[in-house]
């Protein structure tokens, strides 16, 4: 008896879409990262092998953020207070990309500015060759205020610049067009509102090549299968030929595996709870496993133990099928 | 996969004797689809069209079910590929193996200390399922003693893993009274282990690299007469894991090919080649339905236990609690109150955080169809109005002697309009995240 293999034929891929720009491009960066290209649900080699492997990126900060866990802290050390040193070890560490946080304040607790964005990026750009991402603090106002210098510091390095949301996006939209950059858009584990807001952005004139959906990631114990299942309900359309959704996907487990008490809180837990270290890093570990099998391509991690088993799954996935 | 109306009629003597109660063959048949009438109401069906029937009526992956001397697990039954098309039904069972070379007394001691595991999240209480007890030692005396130990110390369902049938032998007959499923039969031993397996009236687990020989070892089995089989596909890494475990849920599922409709059994550890942890969290989001773990270790085994809740639980119904005013701490006239929404995460958090902290409290649940505080808000489920509502219907007024509510931090702009609906309370904007609550009660709640 020989089985015959059950492969679907896809009508749609997913668009593909390259970060960072080398000197060939007009950037400073050593290499570039292309994302998408799948023609089938995650890792199915048989069916039609992925052109590129995700993406593991690393976050870091503008300053020591205050509210990450002392796990993080003890790992990075005195290096979270330089945003250029963080971008080494980082880079170190093994990730592809450096995704740089900036934060609403800064350390003394005066807002931060546009000087000081300016600043952090170009010290970031020059401590790593790493394509890089530079996001603000999530809160309308400053977003837009640090972004638009960040991205014209960074101009010309097909940075990923963000994050656009329903209610703000035309600002950052505007100055990823004026500097060549991609933005990640932002919308709450929805397939409709997610296909919207490409389709708004595209239609400042940012093609759909510049574009990465964040679907919104939810950790393990605390929403993960609503991110789980809108992903591969995106994933799904995207293969029958629905355009808009053809974008490749952005998570971060790291910032929402990190949030929750199971990996923030090491005393006074449950026993069941087990290890606090090996807790916390196996809460990022299994939210961000979880994900790539529901599609993610760019996958933001803030410890770097987590970003070397998911890189072991992620080799290993894209081994040729045997 | 159900048959229609027409594919049954063409199975039926099409005579249109009326003796089944309907006028027609063709009007049972689509009842029969319906599954509004039954296929014994036609006396004149042949045996072959009814094996046929029967068959297509089965669902295409077996339940198969296993049980301890207390406890029992079913997995199989699925009927997607993808949760959000309906939901996935039947968690896979956890297990630990445990080898008969360890002696009794540590074997005990193991066991005893896995059975005793118990995790709470959000009221559910999570546990390991059972243990998978190897005869390593070759020895059926050894082997037989290996079981005594593991089952006086837990009345967990077992796996029992023999690999020749002189051990399954000695194995069943020390798990007699509970149903364990036995592994394995491979293409040199499925005669002699199918038999036992028969007689014992257990589920057997085949084992098979390849799935042309998986179908074969099944389909042998099944014509001598055994129905619940599981299928070990000698799962080593992520990759070939992902491929087979689809593979096989897809045949399953799209091709309706019986001889691989059955549940799948893992052991994420085993081969050393991938981290445990993270190829069993793998084996859950796709497809396994037994998956054997190498080590106890707490931490791990309590992510894999939520992401197992979280990935089988039905996308229609957010997990909830019955809205109400809920006692923590035994709260009296001075205990502060406190609103949150029904989402079984979000009552959770908080009330664990606030039982930890070691303050009486009453907590108001407001009906907010099972969202967390800020989906609640944005779709118009926990706003000013349905808080008054709560705190009004709950009757917390006549409970308490003060006249102050804290509200979650997250909704903190609902305070202002609150006021107007609560003329007589005073409004408090909470932390925005549970953990804080204790604090925040320290540095605020004077009475
Ligand atoms: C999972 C999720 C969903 C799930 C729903 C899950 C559910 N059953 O509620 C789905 C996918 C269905 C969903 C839908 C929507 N969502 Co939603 N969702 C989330 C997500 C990812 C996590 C929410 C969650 O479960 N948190 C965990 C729980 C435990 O948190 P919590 O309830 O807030 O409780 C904490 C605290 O508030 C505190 N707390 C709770 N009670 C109390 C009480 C007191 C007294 C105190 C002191 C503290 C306290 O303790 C808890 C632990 O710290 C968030 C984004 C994020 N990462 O946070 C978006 C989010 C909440 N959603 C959002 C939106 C807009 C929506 C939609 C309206 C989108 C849409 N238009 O369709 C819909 C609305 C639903 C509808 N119309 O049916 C927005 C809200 C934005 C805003 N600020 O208004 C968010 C913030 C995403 C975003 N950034 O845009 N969502
Ligand atoms: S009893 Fe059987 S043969 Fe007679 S009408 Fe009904 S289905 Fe047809």
């Amino acid at each position: 008896m020989t089985i015959e293999i059950p492969k679907e034929k896809w009508a749609g891929k997913v668009r593909e879409v390259t970060l960072g720009a080398t000197s060939a491009d007009g950037g400073t960066r050593i290499r570039t990262i292309t994302l998408g290209g799948q023609a089938a649900m995650p890792y199915l080699q048989f069916e039609a092998p992925a052109p590129h492997p995700p993406c593991l990126a690393l976050e870091i900060r503008d300053r020591k953020p205050e509210d990450w866990s002392q796990l993080l802290s003890q790992i990075w050390g005195e290096a979270m207070a330089d945003p250029a040193q963080w971008a080494k070890a980082a880079e170190e560490a093994g990730a592809d990309m450096i995704y740089l946080t900036l934060s609403a304040t800064q350390a003394d607790g005066k807002p931060n500015t546009a000087e000081n964005a300016r600043a952090v990026v170009r010290k970031v750009l020059d401590a790593t060759a790493l394509p890089i991402a530079v996001v603000g603090p999530g809160q309308a106002e400053i977003d837009n205020e640090l972004i638009v210098p960040a991205a014209e510091e960074g101009k010309g390095e097909r940075m990923l610049i963000g994050i656009c949301e329903d209610k703000n996006y035309r600002t950052i939209v505007a100055a990823a067009l004026a500097n060549d950059h991609i933005v990640q858009s932002k919308t709450p584990m929805d397939v409709n509102l997610s296909k919207q807001l490409v389709i708004l952005i595209h239609d400042m004139g940012l093609p759909l090549e510049r574009i990465i959906i964040d679907p919104t990631t939810g950790s393990l114990g605390y929403g993960i299968e609503y991110g789980y299942s809108v992903m591969e309900r995106l994933r799904l359309a995207a293969l029958q030929g629905d355009s808009m959704t053809q974008q490749p996907l952005i998570v971060t487990p790291g910032e929402e595996g990190w949030k929750v008490k199971e990996a923030k809180v090491g005393e006074g837990v449950p026993a069941a709870w087990g290890d606090w270290k090996r807790r916390a890093q196996d809460w990022e570990a299994v939210t961000a496993t979880a994900l790539v099998h529901a599609g993610a391509d760019l996958i933001v991690l803030r410890h770097p133990d987590t970003l070397r088993r998911v890189r072991s799954l992620v080799d290993s996935l894209l081994a040729p099928a045997a | 996969m159900a048959l229609t109306g027409l594919e049954i009629y063409k199975l039926l003597p099409k005579t249109n004797c009326k003796e089944c109660g309907f006028p027609t063959c063709l009007a049972f048949a689509m009842k029969l689809a319906a599954k509004q009438a039954e296929l014994s109401a036609c006396p004149y069906v042949s045996e072959e069209s009814k094996a046929k029937l029967e068959a297509a009526s089965a669902p295409p992956i077996r339940l198969i079910e296993i049980a301890g001397d207390d406890g029992k697990l079913a997995v199989g039954n699925e009927t997607v590929l993808f949760r959000h098309e309906k939901t996935f039904y039947h968690r896979p069972g956890l297990f630990l193996r445990l080898l008969d070379t360890d002696g009794p007394d540590d074997l005990k001691r193991k066991a005893a200390e896995a059975d005793a595991y118990k995790a709470d999240y959000v009221g559910i209480n999570l546990t390991l399922d059972g243990f998978a007890v190897e005869a390593a030692s070759g020895d059926p005396a050894k082997y037989a003693a290996a079981i005594a130990a593991v089952r006086s110390a837990s009345k967990k369902p077992l796996i029992l893993m023999a690999s020749s049938p002189d051990l399954a032998k000695a194995g069943l007959e020390a798990a007699k009274g509970t149903r364990p499923l036995l592994h394995a039969a491979n293409a040199a031993n499925w005669q002699a282990m199918g038999e036992l397996a028969k007689a014992a009236n257990v589920p057997l687990a085949v084992r098979s690299e390849s799935l042309d020989g998986l179908a074969e070892l099944t389909g042998s089995l099944t014509k001598a007469g055994l129905q619940d089989l599981v299928l070990d596909p000698d799962l080593t890494g992520y990759q070939d894991s992902l491929q087979r475990l689809t593979l096989l849920r897809r045949l399953a599922l799209k091709k309706n090919f019986r001889p691989l409709g059955f549940p799948i059994i893992t052991f994420p550890g085993a081969s050393g080649k991938a981290d445990e942890t993270v190829l069993a969290a793998e084996h859950i989001a796709k497809y396994a339905g037994f998956i054997v773990l190498e080590k106890f270790e707490p931490a791990s085994l309590y992510a894999l236990l939520v992401l197992r809740q979280n990935i089988y639980t039905d996308p229609q119904k957010p997990i909830q609690v019955q809205p109400g005013l809920y006692e923590i701490n035994n709260p009296d006239t001075k205990a502060p109150v406190m609103v949150t929404t029904n989402f079984s995460i979000t009552y959770f958090s908080v009330a664990n955080e606030v039982e930890g902290s070691g303050w009486p409290a009453w907590l108001v649940v407001t009906d907010a169809e099972g969202m967390s505080v800020l989906t609640a808000w944005a779709a118009g489920k926990f706003d000013s109005e349905r808080i008054a509502k709560a705190v009004k219907a709950v009757g917390i007024a006549d409970k308490v002697g003060h006249r102050k509510v804290i509200i979650p931090g997250q909704v903190a702009v609902l305070s202002g309009e609150l006021e107007g609906d609560l003329p007589d309370w005073q409004i408090m904007v909470g932390p925005k995240e549970a953990v804080d609550i204790g604090s925040f009660l320290k540095a605020t709640w004077k009475n």
